[in-house]
């Protein structure tokens, strides 16, 4: 619902509300609007170097099941959206890659999700060193109580790091990259929390980029902040898919598109469609993908 | 009316009456204890009268008027006074006069009818004793070894001089007397320790023995220089003495080593007043109770308060936040741990005596005897833990307020969003690491909000502390320069007992009443300050993490 009315705001979605008829023509309008001019060639799966397989994940909440079979392959150094009704699975499903669900006392698990060859839910694994190599940003920014360097600083901390010459290099690196170094520079062992939503949200991002993860999972990174916020976070997701593999979740569906290479469309819990993304928004594949990207859905 | 009543204006009309209440309430308190409080230091002007009640011999006033009271006069003639039938109602005044030892009646209420005009001679003098309460009278001579060196108007002048120093001999003896010699005395009683320790070791060696004796003998020795010492201050001391007037007519002698501090509050301006109050307010709470606490300061109860309170704080805050964070964060939640959580709230809720009881059996018995057959046989059969003492009052208070930082704590963890937790938790901390670099600090202000109240709580707390180590007059303080420097095992004065000693179990009742306003008073203004301190702690402490705090 709301996603259908965060559509509806748009220019691109008025339009597809008065010709509702014309469906085939709307999404390759509404395609054609979001891409550009669509000056991106549509990419295969085929081709990509596979960092994240998911084979046949169940997931339930006590009896209750909140995901069901999902099986999907996420492609190294690309941004991967998912998106869908709230309440889809989106969320639960980003939070299994770095087993967040764990915290949750009644969800199990059923499934396997293999990460560079080895499945991240063997009794083997460290969820620790885990997480290490898979960084998450949050729907809120969550900057911890802590000095701006301070909050950069933590993962390099607990791994034991304590040179500072090390500390230093890294913090104003990581800072950089998220743009904001100019910013703070001057301010590095002021709170956290005097910096601005969008600006705290890039420190987030700076801090789980700090550690050199692999992948970076971003739970509706830009939904509490404002749009030029939103517009820097965008351009910054650009940037940082040359080196991380980039999964983010979104209510937003013109973000998906602007920001993804391939998307996955979920619904009750269910992985719809997934596949590349200009190809899903101009010519999806099932009519549920089709109604819900329309906005006809809700 | 019913439009009135439907409003809802009855609903603001009755709460704010509530509040009113409450206000009217508190601020009278604090006014009765800060007026009480703070008059109890003022030099009041001394009245001169004469005194004729029918059917008994002329009696000479000389004294303070401490409060008048109107009476119904028939009350008065019941009780066999005779007033004139006309009248309906009589005043009467309490005054204090002092000469305890003279007159044996040193406060009195006299009814205002039969007294003549009040005068205030310029020269009514009175002497602050260290014994025996106030003397109030006029200067007639002064002597020095018995021979008169002043009489008259220069008695005065010279009084005062002679005063400091004999005030500063005074003081040496004391020094002498408390600090020299009480450390000679520990000192003592550690040789006679080491000796015994040595017999039940059975490792009393001829060598040993020789040291110990040689020891003990050089502290015979400084004792011995120090007992000559004063021998001379004394005698030094006793040279001077007044020879006064009461208000008889009689002479009494009085020496100067007896007397603290003297005022002619009929000759002193406002500003020698105020000056005298703020000294003898100083006086009062840097000094030494005298007189079964009647008289003097109240220093080592002020004193052992702030000690015992602040040892509180340190066993029960740790304490307290452990449990509270393995409740929050590491217990399973279930019935039982609902059931170890009503148990620790409803603690808050047992009467405090009930804990003196237990600090007295559990504690002090038991496990003090423990420590003491443990670790101190030699003392034996003198308890060192193994009796009242600073520790286990402490100790029995940190288990009174533990609820108190228990409940805090843990709704302080509560607030905590767990987007935090999650933060750190995704960049692979563990989950105690994740606690205490991230959850505890942002908690921290709501433990110092369960140590202010468990502070509050333990500072006015009195029941309990009469069992496990308060005392009317403890001998030395807690803290001293004799090594270890605290003395976890002594006991303790404390005010709210003070307060309590001083107004109900007091030989002079009217003597010590302004003392114990006085001492509320302090009590009041040092938990004041405690809580203020905290609460400053803990605002500076919201600040730096005020944008997490919701």
């Amino acid at each position: 619902m709301a996603a259908g009315q965060t559509l509806a705001d748009t220019s691109a979605d008025n339009a597809v509300e008065s010709e509702m008829k014309e469906t085939q023509n709307t999404v390759s309008s509404m395609a054609a609007s979001l891409f550009q001019g669509g000056t991106r060639e549509a990419l295969s799966l085929q081709d990509e170097d596979i960092t994240i397989a998911v084979e046949g994940l169940d997931l339930y909440y006590g009896e209750t099941p909140a995901l069901s079979g999902i099986n999907m392959q996420i492609p190294n150094r690309r941004v991967t959206a998912f998106i869908g009704p709230s309440g889809c699975g989106k969320s639960t499903l980003l939070r299994c890659f770095n087993r967040m669900n764990d915290l949750v006392d009644i969800c199990r698990i059923e499934g396997k999700i293999i990460l560079q060859g080895e499945d991240i839910y063997s009794r083997a694994t460290d969820i620790a060193e885990l997480r290490r190599r898979i960084g998450m940003v949050f729907q809120k920014p969550n900057p911890f109580p802590k000095s701006i360097y301070e909050n950069v600083a933590y993962g390099l901390r607990l791994q034991g790091v304590t040179n500072k010459t090390l500390l230093d290099e890294v913090v104003e690196r990581s800072l950089k990259s998220v743009a904001l170094w100019d910013e703070v520079k001057d301010r590095l062992q002021s709170n956290a929390f005097g910096l601005s939503g969008g600006q705290q949200q890039r420190l987030v991002i700076a801090r789980a980029i700090a550690i050199e993860p692999e992948v970076i999972l971003l739970d509706e990174p830009t939904s509490a902040l404002d749009p030029i916020s939103t517009a820097k976070i965008e351009e910054l997701i650009g940037e940082l898919k040359e080196q991380y593999t980039i999964l983010i979740v979104t209510h937003n569906m013109q973000q998906a598109a602007r920001v993804s290479d391939y998307t996955a469309y979920m619904y009750l819990g269910e992985l719809v469609e997934y596949g590349d993304t200009i190809t899903l928004f101009t010519n999806p594949r099932e009519k549920a993908t089709e109604d819900y990207i329309t906005g006809r859905y809700g | 009316m019913k439009q009135w009543w439907k409003s809802g204006a009855p609903w603001i009309w009755l709460n704010g009456g509530a509040v009113t209440i409450s206000m009217v309430m508190v601020f009278g308190l604090i006014t009765l204890i800060l007026v009480r409080g703070f008059s109890a230091f003022w030099p009041h002007p001394v009245l001169q009268t004469t005194y004729t009640q029918p059917g008994e011999a002329q009696f000479e006033i000389l004294g303070t008027l401490r409060r008048s009271q109107l009476f119904t006069a028939e009350a008065m003639r019941d009780a066999g006074l005779d007033i004139p039938q006309e009248q309906s109602l009589v005043e009467r005044h309490l005054i204090k006069m002092g000469n305890r030892d003279v007159t044996s009646r040193d406060f009195g209420f006299f009814v205002a009818d039969f007294m003549t005009p009040w005068s205030y001679p310029r020269d009514a003098t009175v002497l602050e004793r260290r014994e025996w309460g106030d003397f109030v009278g006029f200067p007639v001579r002064l002597l020095e070894d018995g021979g008169t060196v002043a009489t008259g108007e220069a008695v005065w002048p010279e009084f005062k001089t002679r005063l400091t120093r004999s005030n500063a001999l005074y003081d040496e003896i004391r020094q002498i007397e408390r600090v020299d010699i009480g450390r000679i005395n520990f000192a003592i009683e550690r040789v006679r320790l080491d000796r015994r320790r040595a017999i039940l070791r059975d490792s009393l060696t001829a060598e040993l023995d020789a040291e110990l004796a040689e020891r003990r003998a050089a502290l015979d020795a400084d004792y011995a220089v120090l007992e000559a010492r004063l021998n001379e201050l004394y005698q030094d001391a006793a040279r001077d003495s007044i020879v006064m007037r009461v208000a008889d007519g009689r002479e009494v002698t009085v020496r100067l080593a007896d007397i603290v501090k003297a005022w002619q509050p009929n000759n002193m301006s406002v500003f020698q007043k105020v000056w005298f109050y703020i000294v003898d307010f100083k006086d009062f709470i840097f000094g030494y109770p005298r007189e079964a606490n009647t008289e003097g300061g109240i220093f080592p109860a002020i004193f052992g308060t702030v000690v015992m309170v602040l040892v509180m704080s340190i066993i029960v805050t740790p304490f307290g936040i452990l449990a509270a964070i393995y409740l929050r964060e590491y217990a399973k939640q279930g019935p039982l741990l609902r059931t170890v959580r009503i148990s620790v709230y409803n603690l808050a809720g047992v009467p405090s005596i009930v804990f003196g009881v237990f600090g007295l059996g559990f504690f002090v018995y038991f496990m003090g005897g423990a420590i003491d057959r443990t670790f101190y046989p030699e003392a034996l059969p003198a308890p060192t833990f193994g009796t009242p003492g600073l520790f286990w009052a402490s100790l029995t208070l940190a288990l009174l307020t533990l609820p108190v930082v228990i409940v805090s704590t843990e709704e302080g963890l509560a607030r905590i969003p767990s987007t935090l937790r999650e933060g750190s938790l995704a960049l692979g901390a563990t989950k105690g690491e994740t606690l205490w670099k991230v959850v505890v600090p942002l908690a921290t202000p709501a433990m110092m909000t369960g140590l202010i109240l468990a502070i509050a709580r333990a500072a006015g707390e009195v029941a309990p502390l009469m069992l496990v180590g308060v005392v009317k007059l403890a001998p030395t303080l807690p803290i001293d320069g004799n090594f270890p420097f605290i003395h976890l095992e002594r006991k303790i004065m404390h005010l709210g007992f003070h307060i309590y000693d001083v107004g109900f179990q007091s030989p002079h009742a009217e003597a010590a009443e302004q003392l114990v306003y006085a001492t509320a008073l302090i009590l009041v203004l040092l938990i004041v300050m405690l809580n203020l301190t905290a609460i400053t702690i803990r605002n500076h402490l919201r600040e730096k993490f005020r944008a997490e705090s919701d």
